[in-house]
């Protein structure tokens, strides 16, 4: 490596680092906007254009916030836990690649910060690492709220970790590759979201409640919690778990575009600017995914806690154990008993069903005549 | 292998920036944003508003800590199951059946701790 190499790299890693940035302002300021919409208001009007600067201008604003540092805090913990909520998501947003590769100054730049053979182990172990925030934040600041929406926002998290992660066995299954270039090559003829649906909505439901984002925002449920366990922040370090929080959220999203969409595949013009293609469609591809989690918090009620347990322990795991074993089979079979044999199979099993739905009712129109 | 350790070099450079933000930003806050500490009562813990009442650090629900138990059964599950998926398409359905009785077991640890209503949430 010459001084060329490091010089691109470094500016590889500023470039997404900036793009980051810049896509969580846009992500809150898009948030606001749709919700607003939902709701029937203007939204943010005065920062810029359409108050697209509003983020902007909240993050000056808490800069100029004094950062309180309550008597009873655990020192230590209570400042090192909005690094630890932010931190994570930038590592695991490295892993992700957001187009092919544009050549510069004669080297190939590839549109991915850091293409590492365990890409989807990485993505795993850096999103749970959001956990630890929640929780030494929670248990530093030496007040009850916190406290609890800590402790209950981390069972919950690591509930629904177990959910994701075998959506994402489900998806390696099928591909049979760790790292997240291999699972996008994997995709070249048919995305994984149609393949893997059930494992595609899973992994949705998952990422929303790691993230703790609506209807899973029971870490810090306004009308239960005060603000959870940040309620003791203030100032810039407020700001960290905030950035942190839509930082998760933008990862989430493009990783789940990485997994099922298809990454950055789309249709372009042959020859004109062939880098700029997988770029858009990227973009568009998580903005779309940005969209569907905005219009599920403006939809859904938060859920009760209890259900939320429910759900992740006797619904979405169970069906994640299931569906990889299925999946499992199914990439399997081919080889023992011929594709044939699988299409016959799978029309039994489809036959099997429609049978079934057919019979079920009248069995409980005749129960429900008995009675 | 260069290029092996080079990828983690690149993941650590992506810290040591992130890292650096850090700074930047709480350097800049200590810079220009205010700092009065201890007037009144303005260093007591906020918790929701009212004086606060006993010490910070109150007792919670031991459910908590069970489901803490069954996510490290089914985590360490995990981990069995990534290698597992990049090797049994070589290894045929034998593979895959021994998967399953592995997961079989680990759903007879889950069913039985739902029967006996750990699961449920008073």
């Amino acid at each position: 490596m010459d001084a060329l190499d490091w010089a691109l790299l470094v500016a590889r890693v500023v470039a997404v680092f900036a793009a980051l940035l810049v896509a969580v302002m846009l992500t809150i300021w898009f948030e606001r906007k749709v919700i607003a919409d939902f709701q029937t208001r203007t939204g943010p009007l005065r920062a810029g254009p359409r108050g697209i600067l509003i983020t902007l201008a909240d993050g000056i604003k808490l800069f100029f916030k004094e950062g309180i540092l309550p008597a009873m805090v655990d020192r230590p913990v209570y400042l090192i836990a909005p690094v630890i909520a932010m931190l994570p998501a930038f590592l695991a947003f490295a892993v992700v690649p957001f187009g092919t590769s544009v050549t510069l100054f004669g080297r190939e730049v590839p549109f991915q910060v850091a293409d590492l053979n365990v890409g989807i182990l990485w993505i795993l172990a850096m999103t749970s690492m959001g956990v630890y925030a929640v929780v030494l934040a929670g248990w530093a600041s030496g007040s009850n709220y916190p406290l609890l929406g800590a402790v209950r926002s981390s069972a919950q998290m690591i509930s629904y970790e177990v959910g994701m992660g075998l959506a994402i066995v489900a998806v390696l299954t099928y591909s049979g590759e760790l790292s997240m270039t291999g699972v996008i090559e994997a995709q070249s003829r048919v995305w994984n979201v149609i393949p893997q649906f059930p494992a595609f909505v899973v992994f949705l439901i998952g990422g929303l409640a790691e993230t703790n984002r609506p209807p899973f925002d029971l870490a810090e449920a306004e009308s239960e919690l005060v603000a959870g366990f940040h309620t003791e922040y203030s100032g810039i370090r407020f700001a960290m778990f905030f950035l942190g929080e839509y930082l998760n959220t933008v990862t989430v999203a493009a990783v789940a575009t990485t997994l099922f969409l298809g990454g950055w595949r789309g249709p372009w013009f042959d020859g004109f600017a062939p880098w700029l293609g997988p770029l858009l469609w990227f973009v568009v591809k998580v903005v779309a995914v940005l969209y569907v989690f905005v219009l599920i918090r403006a939809t859904l009620p938060r859920m009760r806690y209890d259900r939320l347990m429910n759900f992740g322990w006797k619904v979405l795991i169970p069906f994640g154990l299931v569906w990889v074993l299925l999946t499992g089979a199914v990439v399997v079979l081919p080889q023992e008993i011929g594709r044939r044999g699988v299409l016959l199979a799978g029309a039994a099993v489809l036959g099997l069903v429609l049978l079934a739905s057919f019979v079920a009712p009248l069995v409980q129109r005749r129960r429900e005549v008995a009675s | 292998m260069s290029s092996y350790y080079g990828q983690y070099g690149v993941v650590l450079a992506v810290a040591l920036a992130g890292a650096g933000l850090v700074a930047v930003a709480f350097g800049a806050a200590r810079l220009i944003a205010p700092s009065r500490p201890g007037i009144g009562d303005k260093l007591v813990t906020y918790e929701c508003g009212i004086d606060p009442v006993g010490e910070g650090w109150s007792q919670t629900q031991i459910r908590y800590y069970i489901y803490g138990f069954l996510f490290v059964i089914f985590d360490v599950e995990a981990i069995f199951l990534f290698p597992w998926a990049t090797v049994f398409e070589g290894l045929g359905y034998a593979a895959v059946v021994e998967m399953a009785i592995f997961i079989g077991i680990l759903a007879v640890g889950l069913l039985y701790a739902w029967r006996k209503g750990v699961l449920r949430w008073v």
